[in-house]
């Protein structure tokens, strides 16, 4: 039950139906100030799905996602607000340059945005001008993060950051995430590679595999 | 800058960088009117019958062009999860891409719309009632637009089930337009009734676009 003096995220008892079938059920664990959760299981054990809840894009089937104790239910734009969710998906208009590209999504999550300093830490200073359609994918991967730095939201949920990413790259989001950490930020990462982020908590998704009867 | 002005702003700039959206619909207009006198004749006194009718036709017509791409695009690419992110209810949000929608085909429509009404033999005395209707009516054109293309953002191809959703809701705009410019000595009716109803969709078109949003998030 979600009580008061929590401080955080946490998943209390949640289940996940997509369609009719039942993704995971049950599932409970809880983030803290500084932590880090890891998302592992096989594919389709519902990763991806358990990201989407926590940023409030799909309703649970049963049990409650709780921030500081309280139903994110209750307040969902308050929600939407603190977090920061990456998908798989790079987010970017192919026709605007990326400054553009990471301004604008920028101005949307807030009004003070620092665009600059994001660009700088994930290196596309030099790529500002360049329409984001002639970035390579790695690039265009570290545009989208990039938001990450340009907007302070205290929880990060991050769906595969890393795929993509060389070792540099990986590297300056394992700082970025660290600082965030220090400053009590959250994060939850969905990764099937190993990042160095010391004192990561794990959550096991099963995957609940159909396996055909012999 | 406050987070509605801020979808606005972006909406515009990718419509200015991706080019011909206006462009586009205006010429969409102006083409399917002026097929009108080689499809019914050239005679001025039948052209200048139908040419309420026409030019609002063609207006919706030229309206659904651009709709369907209109959260379609943010869906395929992501965006749409920032979007949901901003700090302001998804209400004001599609409020902010209805807006940019309506000031890139909807206000340049306006503004061509004499053209049509010359190409169509339209009485000169219509025009400031022309111009006055199209101003007036284009916004629910976009507001009601966006339902369809919200509730067909996350089917693929989905761009073409759009006009079928949206043509019947855009039924009031055009009775009451074609009212208006049809008569233009007994226009205050007919225009506030087309003002009514691009209030009404104001208030109820961003609430079902948005639950429609909802859906494509999962």
């Amino acid at each position: 039950m979600p009580n008061a003096g929590i401080i955080g995220l946490t998943v209390d008892h949640l289940t996940c139906r997509r369609g009719e079938h039942e993704v995971f059920a049950g599932l409970s664990c809880s983030v803290h100030p500084g932590d880090v959760l890891y998302l592992r299981g096989p594919n389709g054990a519902g990763k991806s799905s358990l990201l989407r809840i926590l940023a409030g894009f799909i309703a649970p089937a049963a049990g409650a996602v709780g921030w500081e104790g309280e139903d994110v239910a209750i307040d969902p734009l308050a929600h939407r607000s603190r977090l920061h969710y990456v998908g798989h998906l790079d987010t970017l208009k192919p026709v605007l340059t990326a400054a553009e590209n990471l301004r604008t999504q920028a101005a949307m999550l807030d009004e003070q945005a620092d665009v600059e300093t994001a660009l700088r830490r994930f290196g596309l200073d030099n790529l500002r001008d360049l329409p984001a359609r002639f970035l390579s994918a790695g690039q265009r991967r570290r545009l989208a993060l990039a938001r990450l730095v340009a907007v302070a939201r205290p929880l990060w949920l991050l769906d595969e950051p890393t795929v993509a990413l060389d070792a540099a790259s990986v590297e300056r989001l394992e700082t970025l995430v660290a600082e965030h950490r220090d400053t009590g930020g959250m994060a939850v990462i969905a990764t099937h590679t190993d990042m160095n982020l010391p004192g990561a908590y794990t959550l096991e998704l099963e995957g609940r595999q159909r396996v055909p009867a012999p | 800058m406050s987070p509605f002005l801020a979808v606005v702003r972006r909406d515009l700039l990718i419509a200015r960088r991706q080019g011909g959206g206006s462009l586009l619909a205006v010429a969409f207009f102006v083409m399917v009117a002026a097929l009108f006198p080689f499809a019914v004749g050239a005679d001025p006194a039948t052209l200048r019958r139908v040419a309420p009718g026409v030019i609002w036709v063609s207006a919706l017509l030229a309206t659904l062009l651009s709709l369907d791409r209109l959260f379609q695009a943010d869906f395929e690419d992501g965006s749409l999860d920032v979007l949901a992110l901003s700090p302001q209810p998804l209400f004001f949000t599609v409020l902010a891409k209805v807006l940019a929608h309506w000031l890139v085909v909807g206000l340049p429509l306006a503004v061509a719309s004499p053209l049509v009404g010359i190409l169509l033999n339209l009485p000169v005395e219509a025009f400031p009632v022309l111009v006055a209707a199209t101003l007036i009516g284009t916004p629910a054109l976009s507001l009601v637009g966006a339902i369809g293309a919200a509730l067909t953002a996350g089917i693929r191809r989905g761009g073409v089930l759009v006009p079928l959703l949206v043509l019947p809701l855009y039924i009031p705009t055009l009775i009451f337009g074609v009212a208006a410019t049809a008569d233009p000595a007994h226009a205050a009716e007919p225009l506030m009734l087309l003002g009514a109803v691009s209030l009404v969709s104001l208030v109820l078109a961003p609430l079902a676009s948005a639950a429609a949003l909802r859906l494509a998030l999962e």
